[in-house]
């Protein structure tokens, strides 16, 4: 069944097991580097496709639930695409007590969606993140790498279009996260 | 000109300073004159982005870009921006970073670096001594001398356990070195509202390359490993260049420096499980497993990574090593207390006025952080107690603030160091919700291995979850108790068996407000929020702003007349709380 699977051309994401492979031959090391190849693929496709992840365990000569176990375990990794802009609420201690929990539910509110959930139309996902670690400044926000400290409520809607504008601005655009389909780098 | 950018000062805007500033040297010809130096975050984080101007150490905080020409201008004519300076709020003025309350009973062996060293240049860091402690250790060759020094030190480990560093190092130099054996440095700073490590790590790389190297020569070890977490990618840009330069300089790899002395260091990146940070679930990751524990013995010290015998230190303990070696062991001893050798780094962070990171001699009070550096309150509520050590952690109230820190004292007043995170808490936090915060933290980070823990956390969570919704009885309380001392007795690893320490010690201190939220069925911090109601009392001018931001409509009236809220439609977002200049809405 693997074997039917890895040897397709590509799939229906427009991934090609080339791609993948180039992204493991980068990040293998003489031990594992599972976790640094899981990384790099989340990283060029915004999460883990199942055929991804077939790939892996079979070039790690690991068992497939081996790797799904580890894609799993950990919080970094995604089994399900994410939207264009991530919106990245820090829920640490020191964010809580300051009204954290408030600005997540604005977001929530605001884009008609759960924390951990993306947008329909593929735009924003929210997340939450245990402790970003700057936590004099709670709370913080984190939309595409740029971080908002000290938050209040009634700025939430201000970020949300913010993130917006950034599409047209290159600066900014080549530390957002590539869009399923994009080609890997070599 | 230092201008402190780690990611603190840049979500503070620092990285507008530092272009403003190369801008006005470039364009004004300048730079023989002036010259800015980034660096990692020096501490005081509510104070960013700030300048420090070098030789007097004058201290600029929260500068603006626009400031930055006129700054420039005054450096260079030898005067001191006054209208800029920080001022004390009886309107006295600081003129020199040592003159801030915030500083001046610090004692920073290891973040006063931060403040000379550029992280991202080796050659700044061997300009302040760096790696001279290694360069003769080498030289002079007696790799029982380190292990006698770091003994002698009675350094015991920063990451928040406790044990003593050069009692573990023994332990793996008397491991026979068939195949190799390991050194780690855990940066899995997974305690929220801890962020030393994140600093140091970003201001000063090449200080944890150092203690590694001197540790692998005490110690034999052949190769490191620092793990760090995905959360801090600046931490992991800073290191991964450091050991490129490292390795450039042949301070790395084979025949480290023409002495015959080999260490080959990687680095490894977390991708987001709290337990990781409990050494054996951190070893799993990085062999590229799934972060669960095991049972101890077999210790890492015996068979650790790759089944090889290895040697865990936290970044901190790390970054003491250096300075250990440098001034000796009798040096350092003479800061602390008895068995609590050295500084601390501690986060002080929540409603305080300081916030940032504070590094202070073991053994100082509770009393001498939060009120002298930390400089009180952040509003006009007062403070109710401070958090340390984070989910494994509890609450200690301001009655026991008197308590000198050390590893032992924190133990006996319910809680841990940890790593070194401080959230005070002030009349407006309910210890209720912050126990059922953590509760919620740790059912979702316990990696399930243990039912006592997976099921215990959840169970307790669930408990809190009831008495925070005015459902609980007294027997929750007890069964609540009679849980949490399960879950510590019957689980494994560090992590359940310190889970039920926000429950235990909330409810010894803080037990009235737990019967206040069942019996009376009111959240007395206001936090609750299925036991609190806004209402609008008569400060209100009518100037209609909580009208504008309340997203259901529940805010009613005539303009520049009393507003009132309807509590069916209110959802207690605290919105219109935030907005409202007249300190007009109550929360009841």
């Amino acid at each position: 069944m693997i074997k039917d699977i890895t040897q397709s051309e590509a799939t229906e994401d427009g991934i090609t097991d080339k791609q993948i492979d180039a992204l493991i031959a980068k990040h293998q090391t003489d031990r594992n580097g599972v976790i640094d190849i899981l990384e790099a693929i989340q990283a060029s496709y915004g999460y883990l496709p199942p055929h991804a992840l077939r790939i892996v365990a079979k070039k790690m000569n690991r068992s497939l639930v081996d790797i799904y176990g580890v894609a799993t375990f950990y919080q970094a990794f995604s089994l399900r695409p994410k939207g264009k802009h991530r919106i990245v609420v820090c829920l640490g201690t020191a964010c809580h007590v300051r009204g954290a929990p408030a600005i997540v539910e604005e977001f929530e509110r605001q884009l008609g969606i759960k924390a951990g959930e993306t947008t329909p139309d593929m735009k924003y996902t929210l997340e939450t993140v245990n402790c970003l670690g700057a936590c004099a400044l709670g709370p913080i926000v984190v939309v595409d790498e740029r971080y908002y400290s000290k938050v209040i409520p009634t700025q939430v809607r201000d970020i949300i279009n913010n993130s917006h504008s950034g599409d047209r601005d290159t600066a900014d655009s080549h530390q957002q996260q590539k869009t399923i389909g994009e080609a890997v780098p070599s | 000109m230092v201008i402190p950018a780690g990611t603190c000062g840049q979500a503070s805007g620092a990285n507008d300073l530092i272009a403003a500033a190369e801008k006005e040297i470039l364009l004004c010809g300048l730079d023989k004159n002036i010259r800015v130096r980034v660096t990692g975050c020096h501490g005081f984080c509510e104070m960013e982005p700030s300048v420090l101007i070098e030789p007097d150490n004058t201290f600029y905080p929260q500068v603006k870009p626009d400031d930055i020409p006129r700054l420039i201008k005054a450096v260079l004519d030898g005067k001191i921006l006054e209208d800029l300076l920080l001022v004390s709020e009886e309107g006295k003025k600081y003129y020199h970073q040592n003159d801030l309350p915030f500083y001046q009973t610090q004692v920073r062996s290891i973040l006063a670096a931060h403040e000379k060293i550029d992280p991202l240049s080796i050659a700044n860091y061997i300009e302040n001594d760096g790696y001279s402690a290694i360069a003769e250790v080498l030289e002079n060759g007696a790799p029982e001398a380190i292990l006698a020094e770091v003994k002698n030190s009675n350094l015991r480990g920063r990451g928040g356990a406790g044990f003593p560093t050069g009692k573990k190092w023994e332990m793996l130099a008397n491991q026979s070195n068939g195949s190799g054996k390991y050194l780690i440095c855990n940066a899995d700073e997974g305690d929220p509202g801890a962020y030393m490590d994140r600093s140091v790590l970003e201001g000063n790389p090449h200080s944890i390359i150092e203690g590694m190297l001197l540790g692998a020569y005490a110690t034999g070890a052949t190769a490191g490993v620092i793990y760090v977490r995905k959360e801090y990618p600046l931490a992991i840009k800073h290191l991964e260049l450091a050991l490129t330069q490292a390795a450039e300089y042949g301070l790395l790899g084979d025949d480290i420096l023409g002495k015959g002395f080999s260490f080959n260091l990687s680095l490894a990146k977390g991708a987001g499980a709290f337990v990781c940070g409990e050494e054996t679930a951190l070893i799993r990751s990085i062999e590229g497993k799934m972060g669960e524990p095991r049972q101890r013995p077999p210790f890492p010290i015996t068979k650790g990574l790759y089944r090889k015998p290895t040697a865990i230190n936290n970044v901190e303990t790390w970054a003491n090593i250096p300075i250990i070696i440098r001034q000796g062991a009798k040096k350092f001893t003479g800061v602390g207390t008895r068995n609590n050798s050295g500084t601390k780094i501690f986060s002080l962070v929540g409603k305080i006025k300081n916030t940032g990171l504070v590094e202070v001699p073991m053994g100082i009070t509770l009393k001498e952080i939060i009120y002298g550096i930390g400089g009180g309150p952040s509003a006009k509520a007062k403070i109710k107690a401070v958090q340390t050590g984070g989910p494994s952690g509890g609450c200690i109230p301001t009655a026991r603030f008197d308590l000198a820190i050390d590893y032992d004292s924190l133990v006996d007043a319910g809680s841990i160091m940890g790593s070194g995170g401080m959230i005070v808490m002030d009349e407006h936090t309910c210890m209720v919700d912050v126990a059922k915060y953590f509760m919620a933290f740790l059912k979702d980070e316990s990696c399930g291995k243990c039912f006592t823990c997976r099921k215990g956390t959840q169970r307790m969570y669930e408990l809190l979850e009831d008495i925070s919704q005015g459902k609980g009885t007294l027997k929750h309380l007890e069964l609540l108790k009679e849980l949490a001392e399960v879950v510590k007795d019957t689980t494994m690893c560090g992590l359940g068996q310190t889970a039920s320490n926000p429950v235990l010690s909330t409810l010894r201190y803080f037990r009235d407000e737990y019967l206040a939220h069942i019996e009376k069925q009111q959240c007395p911090a206001g936090v609750c929020k299925a036991l609190i109601t806004y209402s609008i009392n008569e400060n209100c001018t009518g100037c209609g702003m909580c009208v504008s931001v309340c997203s259901e409509e529940a805010i009613s009236g005539l303009r520049k007349q009393r507003y009132k809220i309807d509590s069916d439609k209110c959802i207690k977002c605290g919105t219109c709380k935030g907005v409202c200049k007249f300190e007009a809405i109550e929360v009841s």
